[in-house]
């Protein structure tokens, strides 16, 4: 089982800047962090009209197939996935085996140029995942919903 | 697994409705999204064959509130159900907080529903879960069919650790929204513990 996921306001501070900074340096449209199970982390970029749950949800799914195509032919994973479309390309590439960055770029990048800038930001990120795990492994940083009683999960359903 | 944003202040869970093949989980996913506001939802996503079987899944975000000012919300997946879809099945039960077993309650589908909880326990196993310990919901569907078994048969073959169940007939939503805050419910609940 994975451990459980969670996210603080400083390691997110850290990460968006991790984002932005390699959108910036990639020259790419979009950048965003997806974890395994399909949840959105991160996204920065031109966001606006991209609905980002269906893209993390469908990210996540596409790494879980290649996955499980790699172990039928004797691989680990493939750790980094290319789509090339007529205009916008994808490049993503999953980090301490753990969370999937996703960069989507057009003409004025070059999958060159991003490889080079997602292997930097990687290992940043990897920083950050490392000490966002140690955190949550320490004793007395339980759950928020250690608290909650039956009635607010029964509010939640009153309607 | 479900993940705590504390810097966005929500939280994700997942839930994967499993089920042998047309036993009516992506009906249910579909009643949810016709029938939920326009806010509180997501697009739905499928991924099927030309003739609407599902090929990998069915995905549905949802938001159900809030609880102590954290947004709950719920990521709903539907499986393949046919046989061959195995290695499918097994990836879309990762990080999974709960599963709702879709059975079809038809007479001849007996054995298809029995093998299908086989096949979910083992997945299960796989991915290091018990189907005797993670929340789980039973919902009979199709009780609108002449052919189907009656409920203490149902339960005796399917149920017996006792878990909450329901009859439904998904097309009409009965039982739908019964079947979700069920398991919504036990996935809270389980949080509240603190695994
Ligand atoms: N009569 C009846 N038909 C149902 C019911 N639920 C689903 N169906 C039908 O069964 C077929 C398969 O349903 P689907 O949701 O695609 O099954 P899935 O393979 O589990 O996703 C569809 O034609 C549905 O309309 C039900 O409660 N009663
Ligand atoms: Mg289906």
């Amino acid at each position: 089982m994975q451990p459980q996921m969670v996210m603080y306001d400083e390691e997110f501070q850290q990460i968006s800047a991790v984002c932005e900074r390699l959108a910036r340096e990639a020259n790419a449209k979009i950048v965003f962090l997806v974890d395994k199970n399909g949840q959105l982390i991160a996204s920065v970029g031109a966001t606006e009209n991209l609905d980002t749950t269906s893209l993390a949800s469908l990210t996540a799914g596409n790494i879980a197939a290649t996955g499980g195509l790699a172990k039928l032919i004797g691989e680990k994973e493939f750790s980094i996935l290319f789509h090339e479309g007529e205009k916008d390309n994808l490049h993503i590439s999953i980090i301490g085996g753990r969370v999937i960055l996703v960069v989507i770029f057009d003409t004025r990048s070059s999958l060159g140029l991003v490889r080079l800038r997602v292997k930097k930001a990687s290992d940043e990120l990897n920083k950050i995942f490392d000490g966002l795990m140690k955190k949550v492994q320490v004793p007395g940083a339980g759950s928020p919903f250690a608290e909650i009683t039956d009635d607010d999960i029964d509010n939640l359903f009153s309607e | 697994m479900s993940f705590i944003n504390y810097s966005s202040r929500e939280i994700n869970c997942k839930i994967v409705y499993y089920g042998p093949g047309l036993c009516g989980k992506t009906t249910n996913l579909q009643y949810i999204y016709a029938n939920t506001n326009q806010a509180a939802k997501g697009k739905m996503i499928s991924l099927a064959t030309e003739t609407e079987r599902t090929l990998f899944f069915d995905f549905l975000p949802l938001s159900l509130g809030e609880i102590r000012g954290f947004k709950t919300r719920f990521h709903l997946y539907t499986v393949p159900g046919q046989v061959f879809y195995d290695a499918s099945r097994k990836l879309i039960l990762k990080g999974v907080d709960g599963v709702v077993f879709v059975a079809d309650s038809q007479i001849e589908r007996t054995e298809a529903n029995v093998e299908s909880v086989e096949n979910l326990r083992t997945n299960l196993g796989e991915q290091g879960y018990d189907l005797d310990k993670i929340p789980y919901v039973i919902q009979y569907n199709k009780r609108d069919l002449p052919n189907a078994a009656s409920l203490e048969e149902l339960q005796n073959l399917l149920n017996p650790r006792g878990v909450p169940h329901f009859e439904a007939v998904a097309p009409k939503g009965e039982g739908v929204y019964e079947t979700l805050k069920a398991i919504a419910k036990l996935i809270l609940t389980e949080l509240k513990k603190g695994t």
